[in-house]
């Protein structure tokens, strides 16, 4: 016998299902007058945000090509400067104009996504070399049985991204275009694929 | 909320055998929304460690009753009071206080408020279906509902999901994140259900069944159950065997 580990497992992950929005959207899912504002709903942006404004679009498809019209997607990144708005971030203090999370469903019609924010700076790696900007990615559904984790980089960022060590060490270098929102002007799309030839790459974290 | 602070290191590594897998073909939506690449793994940087704090001032005064927090003034949701309370923990055991968690779930006849429902059990004019809260310093919430009903649901021919609560959490890491549901202790419908039967480990299951706690009912109003709720640990800082870079 030896000494008992007393750890306690995480509770085990069950799909979002097809009733998320009640939940998580509830204004947009039509019920209205309980919350003034469903979470995470609106811009990322107020005037006094520092950084460079972009808007982040994209769909996310099923394994034959059809985008999900029930998909929740939240984001996560950090403010222009590179700092979370986190107590966990201790390199500094993150713009107070920034959130940094913010949480969208997919257009009820279309699925479509869409998140107005603005581009985060570099954030260092464990060993203090820096990743690319980079937004952090959280997708739940019905039919997706434990939320699905990525990261968007950008295009605008090749040199960068050449030297992300995240991105340099993905093996298959077919998939590294899966990660990277492509930006024409301000806009920047990023589509999720769950499955197929372009299935995204997802990350266990 | 308690002076300590800020936990910087990386969550233990998920215990993927633990939770559903993503292809599950009982569960006939899985089968096109499962990725069938592995995973590429990721050992926590600052963009997973780190997370929002949701403050107070989001909370309506009746966000954790739903009884009440869509009913007419005066009147109140149909069905079996209950009370639901737990904690937020992390695997060490460590309560998560402020603790973003949110709960949406059927009316007293199995029926959701909801565009796309089509079961033909009635709404409850009284009865909105979602709450939110913030737990304690201790990482304690409590909330008040009523009991949910079972539904029928388009996979196979005739199944049924058990009575359930649907719960999003947030804890202070964005790798903590989680959804999951919660079921109520003595319902066979648990056993028969292929949402539930997506969890491959028996003992996965039963940590999602709340039980009954007849100490903290409150005597002619509500029963209790009690729902703890656990998230990703953190590693140690015993030792950094890196610099910190970060
Ligand atoms: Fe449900």
């Amino acid at each position: 016998m030896v000494q008992p580990l007393t750890y306690f497992k995480e509770s085990a992950s069950q799909t979002a299902g097809p009733y998320v929005h009640i939940g998580c959207t509830p204004n947009f899912s039509g019920i209205t007058g309980v919350y003034a504002e469903d979470l995470g709903s609106g811009s990322l942006v107020n005037d006094n945000t520092r950084g460079e404004r972009i808007t982040i679009r994209g769909f996310v498809y099923d394994g034959v090509g059809t985008p999900l019209k029930d998909a929740l997607v939240e984001i996560w990144q950090a403010d222009a400067d590179g700092f979370y708005n986190s107590p966990s971030e201790t390199r500094g203090k993150a713009d107070p104009n920034f959130f940094g999370w913010a949480r969208q469903p997919g257009d009820m019609a279309t699925g479509e996504f869409a998140f107005e924010t603005i581009k985060p700076g570099k954030v260092p790696f464990r060993d203090g070399r820096l990743m690319a900007p980079h937004v952090n990615f959280w997708i739940v559904a019905r039919g997706i049985n434990l939320g699905l984790n990525t990261r968007m980089y950008f295009s605008d960022e090749e040199e960068a991204n050449a030297v992300d060590p995240i991105l340099s060490r993905i093996e298959h270098r077919v998939r590294v275009p899966t990660l990277i929102g492509r930006r024409e002007g301000n806009t920047v799309t990023f589509n999720i694929y769950l499955q197929g030839d372009n299935e995204t790459i997802f990350f266990d974290i | 909320m308690k002076n300590t602070p800020p936990e910087t290191t990386p969550f233990f590594a998920r215990d993927r055998a633990w939770h559903p897998p993503a292809f599950t073909p009982g569960y006939k939506t899985s089968v096109l929304r499962s990725p069938q690449r592995a995973l590429i793994s990721l050992e926590g940087t600052k963009s997973e460690i780190t997370g929002p704090v949701f403050g107070h001032n989001i909370l309506g005064e009746f966000d954790n009753d739903l009884i009440v927090n869509y009913a007419k003034p005066g009147e109140m949701a149909l069905g079996e009071r209950i009370l639901v309370y737990g904690r937020v923990l992390d695997e060490r055991g460590v309560g998560i206080a402020g603790a973003l968690v949110e709960f949406w779930q059927a009316n007293a006849g199995g029926r959701y408020r909801h565009k796309k429902e089509t079961y033909l059990a009635p709404l409850d004019p009284n009865f909105g279906g979602f709450g939110r809260t913030i737990t304690d310093e201790n990482g304690g919430y409590v909330f008040k509902t009523i009991k949910p009903g079972p539904y029928p649901w388009p996979n196979g021919v005739n199944d049924w999901r058990p009575a359930h609560i649907h719960f999003s959490v947030f804890g202070h890491g964005f790798a903590q994140r989680l959804i999951t549901q919660m079921y109520f202790e003595g319902d066979p419908m648990i056993w028969i259900c292929p949402i539930v039967k997506t969890i491959p480990d028996e003992n996965a299951i039963k940590g999602l069944i709340a039980a009954l706690d007849m100490q903290n009912t409150v005597p002619h109003d509500m029963r209790a159950y009690k729902f703890d709720i656990i998230l990703r640990g953190r590693r140690s800082t015993f030792f950094e065997s890196r610099k910190e870079g970060n």
